[in-house]
């Protein structure tokens, strides 16, 4: 009863340490908390029980390292975790970061192989920190890559989904014992319905080892150095808060993002269809944007940014709203009238910039009949 | 219906007589260390200054004590932390994102037990109530007297809160628990927060309040005594004494609430202009807007009912800095009557500026006379753009709002300003606060996620609810009306699911207040 409890099943055996790796210190952990919300694009959850679950394992004196994706061998076996659930629920039943690594343990006793590394499916929001939390108890590397660059909100919105990788198996856990193990799945959106229909029954909140994968797999389609790309970001803004510097001017300069749009929010509204946030928020424009209105849709994340009924940004490049003063990430559920806010964009990864990427990430697959125009390139 | 409204602030006790809803007089005293002394002194003061009448009905107080005691980490007791959510939230346990020296005063013991319940109200794990017997036979053996009971999705389900808490007052005699669905919605950590840190404080409220009885005493009066909390509203002095982190706020809410009161207007952005900063609140049907978000207290994250403000650097102690053209943030506070320059001091206060632009008068105008008139319109312009801003990020749509302006620095707040339909001054305005404690209601509450039910049916079993809890807490049921209704669609999750928060207001009730 006393505080310690351990679930049974939940101790994990030493495994051989990782060599010539980058450890992360507690800072680059702060950093990537920061970036990773940031990456999140309005959605995604936010990192805060991660970095707490992340706090107390350096505490307890876990360390993780993170691993080049081209540092893989071919034959590798990678695992991919993230943590699926609805926001609210999370804010009560926390994430243990046993879970997340039971996942990983279920796997391998599924596929009677060990894996050699771990890596986050989406970069952006919590789950860009779930891998890190598996790392720590199996004493693995996490692999510096992902397989959206950012969050989305379908599971079948990966980099992975567009290489046509196989989809299954998956295994999702329940703090209770409870262990499913999806075996086989027609496609990448029948994967998402069955394990939707498992969390949901869990309580909407499970913690997964998704579709495991090869090193060749993740060096061909996974999105590389994310997680590196998420640090940096955060202590660009952390740094830039130190010197008194602007934390906006910081992150564009540290991923080569454009500014946008200042302004502030003049009307949000929300509604909830089909399990997801979706909604509209009109910002009207301060400083050298006054005078200028613009509309941004979102749908979990920000989707595609209106001015004069003309599309100015749209997904996949990375949508980012952040407060003008702070550079902190505003997301989708908690942007309110009044705030004072910058639009950035962000360069999406390519793979999402091919014809078959566009169909699974671009405005049609989020019901907009527009073509797709990076403000990357002109 | 004669009440006495009193706010004990940092610098000042505030008091004032209310007699049928009229603002009849009101005085100020130093607050004292010991806080009774200064209520006495203002009190008295009061009786000097107009004739109480033979009858009192309601003696309310407003105090920051509490706040204070967290941040000066001072008359913390050790509290026993029970979690009841096992297998689930364990790596995660209670004092987890605490300040240390913090956690080190207020942590007497950690212990997690199976049970709790799922968002949808399912059970999550049957309720270990054998080892929460042992649980709490080793309180008892440990010797602590304040224990703090959270279950996950307790704000839905109650219950299991409430089997432990009485579970422990079987088992340790007179053991104060705490549990966490009073205080807080959904968040576990945030909710358990808020419980522990009421529960750390009951022995400062329970002697505070002790205070506020004797000073009563020794005023020689009986009316019923109310404590004001952070939603603007009151509760009587055992359940205060129970719920200290309920008075939080109470200071700010109480001059929003002045405010309306004085001028008679419910839908208004209210700035409070003292010394040092000035606040911003929005009033909503005569109530200051709640905070949504996560509010830290003392470095720790909670997450209860407290009014959404902003404050910002900007009071008639401010250091101007003609160069930058820039206003505090820092000020010259309490030493104002001696640092600004038209008391004969060496800084340049706002006050200062106010004195110059002949929008007060203060002090000796001369000893600001070298002032050039571009340099003090630059400053009250800045001044401008600064409320400007911030009753803007206040103001819940863009369209022109009322600007209420209270407080000994209304006199920086412009007639004019950008987006403010009109400017409100307001007599007694610098007491708003005392009298926002004399004109409390009494409030109740509920905040949870409905499922399968229309909008109209969720939050009409929302009122039902608050309307019981208010009666409960001493309101007239027939005074009651609901002041707030929101409700969110939740993402995720199936079933139409919404979160609906609602909370009524009333009049004490009669009966709770007996006539001398």
């Amino acid at each position: 009863m006393r505080q310690g409890h351990v679930a049974q099943g939940l101790e994990f055996a030493d495994r051989a340490g990782s060599t010539g790796m980058k450890q992360l210190t507690l800072d680059d952990i702060e950093a990537l908390a920061v970036g990773a919300w940031i990456l999140g694009t309005g959605g995604g959850g936010s990192p805060y029980h991660a970095l707490l679950n992340l706090r107390r394992l350096y505490a307890e004196g876990e360390r993780v390292s993170l691993m080049d994706p081209d540092d893989l061998r071919d034959d590798d076996l990678v695992a991919v975790v993230s943590v699926m659930g609805a926001p609210l629920v999370i804010l009560e039943r926390t994430v243990d970061s046993r879970l997340i690594a039971r996942a990983v343990t279920a796997m391998e006793e599924h596929l009677m192989r060990n894996f050699k590394a771990v890596m986050a499916v989406e970069i952006g929001g919590g789950n860009g920190m779930q891998s890190l939390l598996a790392a720590a108890h199996l004493k693995i590397p996490v692999v510096d890559a992902d397989a959206m660059g950012r969050a989305y909100p379908e599971a079948q919105m990966t980099s992975f989904a567009v290489g046509d990788l196989v989809p299954f198996p998956l295994t999702s856990i329940d703090p209770r014992g409870n262990e499913v193990i999806v075996g086989r799945t027609a496609s990448w959106k029948w994967m998402e319905r069955v394990s939707r229909k498992v969390c949901t029954e869990f309580g909407s909140i499970a913690a997964t080892c998704k579709a495991p994968r090869t090193g060749a797999e993740v060096k061909k389609w996974g999105i590389p150095r994310t997680t590196t790309k998420a640090i940096n970001l955060g202590h660009a803004v952390t740094d830039a808060r130190r010197r008194h510097a602007d934390p906006i001017e910081a992150i564009l300069q540290a991923e080569s993002g454009v500014r946008l749009f200042t302004g502030k929010v003049i009307e949000v509204e929300r509604r909830t269809t089909e399990g997801f946030l979706r909604g509209r928020t009109v910002i009207d424009g301060l400083g050298d944007d006054r005078g200028g209105r613009i509309e941004i849709d979102f749908q979990n994340e920000w989707v595609v940014v209106w001015r004069d009924g003309r599309p100015v940004v749209s997904t996949p490049d990375l949508i980012c709203v952040l407060d003008t003063e702070t550079g902190e990430a505003i997301g989708t559920e908690t942007i309110r009238y009044g705030q004072r806010v910058t639009l950035i964009a962000l360069p999406a990864s390519e793979v999402f910039l091919s014809p078959r990427g566009l169909e699974y990430v671009g405005p049609r697959a989020f019901g907009y009949d527009i073509d797709f125009k990076s403000v990357f390139r002109s | 219906m004669r009440r006495i409204g009193i706010d004990v602030g940092g610098t000042n006790t505030d008091a004032v007589l209310l007699v049928d809803g009229k603002v009849v007089q009101g005085v100020k005293a130093a607050t004292t260390a010991d806080v009774t002394s200064g209520i006495v002194a203002a009190f008295q003061a009061l009786a000097k200054a107009t004739d109480l009448g033979t009858r009192i009905d309601a003696l309310m107080i407003g105090t920051t004590h509490f706040t204070n005691a967290v941040v000066q980490r001072r008359y913390l007791t050790k509290v026993a932390a029970i979690r009841i959510a096992l297998p689930a939230t364990a790596a995660l346990p209670p004092f987890t994102g605490w300040p240390q020296d913090l956690a080190e005063l207020a942590n007497g013991g950690v212990w997690q037990l199976e049970g709790g319940h799922d968002y949808d109200g399912r059970r999550f794990m049957p309720l270990d109530v054998a080892g929460a017997r042992t649980v709490a036979r080793q309180i008892r053996e440990s010797g602590l007297k304040h224990a703090v009971v959270t279950a996950m999705f307790s704000p839905l389900d109650s219950s299991d809160e409430e089997a432990i808490a009485a579970v422990l007052h079987e088992e340790v005699p007179g053991i104060s628990v705490t549990c966490s669905h009073r205080l807080g919605g959904i968040g576990i950590l945030e909710r358990e927060n808020a419980a522990i840190l009421n529960a750390s404080l009951i022995e400062l409220a329970r002697e505070t309040i002790r205070g506020f009885e004797q000073a009563k005493a020794r005023l020689g009066l009986s009316a019923p005594l109310y404590v004001t909390q952070n939603d603007g509203t009151v509760a009587e002095a055992a359940r205060a004494a129970a719920y200290p982190v309920y008075s939080f706020a109470s200071g700010p809410t109480n001059s929003m609430r002045g405010a309306a009161y004085l001028s008679g207007i419910k839908e208004a952005i209210v700035v409070d202009v003292g010394g040092t900063t000035a606040d911003f609140g929005h009033l909503r049907l005569g109530f200051p807007r709640e905070a949504n978000a996560c509010v830290h207290v003392g470095g720790v994250r909670t997450l209860f009912r407290m009014p959404d403000l902003i404050s910002i650097g900007l009071g008639g102690g401010s250091l101007v800095d003609l160069t930058q053209r820039r206003i505090g943030p820092a000020s010259v506070g309490y030493r104002l009557p001696e640092e600004a320059l038209v008391f004969g001091g060496r800084t340049l206060t706002m006050t200062d500026i106010g004195v110059t632009a002949g929008l007060i008068e203060l002090g000796d105008r001369k000893r600001v006379g070298h002032l050039s008139a571009g340099e003090v319109q630059s400053i009250l312009d800045r001044a401008r753009e600064m409320i400007e801003e911030n009753v803007d990020r206040m103001k819940p749509d863009a369209g022109e709002v009322t600007l209420i302006a209270v407080g000994g620095g209304a006199f920086l707040v412009p007639e004019k300003l950008e987006g403010v339909a009109k400017v409100l001054r307001v007599e007694h305005g610098g007491c708003a606060n005392a009298v926002g404690a004399a004109i409390a209601q009494v409030s109740g509450e509920v905040d949870q996620v409905f499922q399968g039910v229309s909008r109209s049916k969720a939050v009409e079993a929302a009122r039902k609810l608050a309307d019981e809890r208010a009666v409960e807490a001493g309101a007239a049921a027939e005074s009651l009306s609901m002041v707030e209704a929101e409700d969110t669609p939740i993402a995720y999750l199936p079933g139409n699911a919404m979160r609906v928060r609602v909370k009524v207001v009333g009049d004490v009730a009669a009966s709770a207040v007996p006539t001398r």
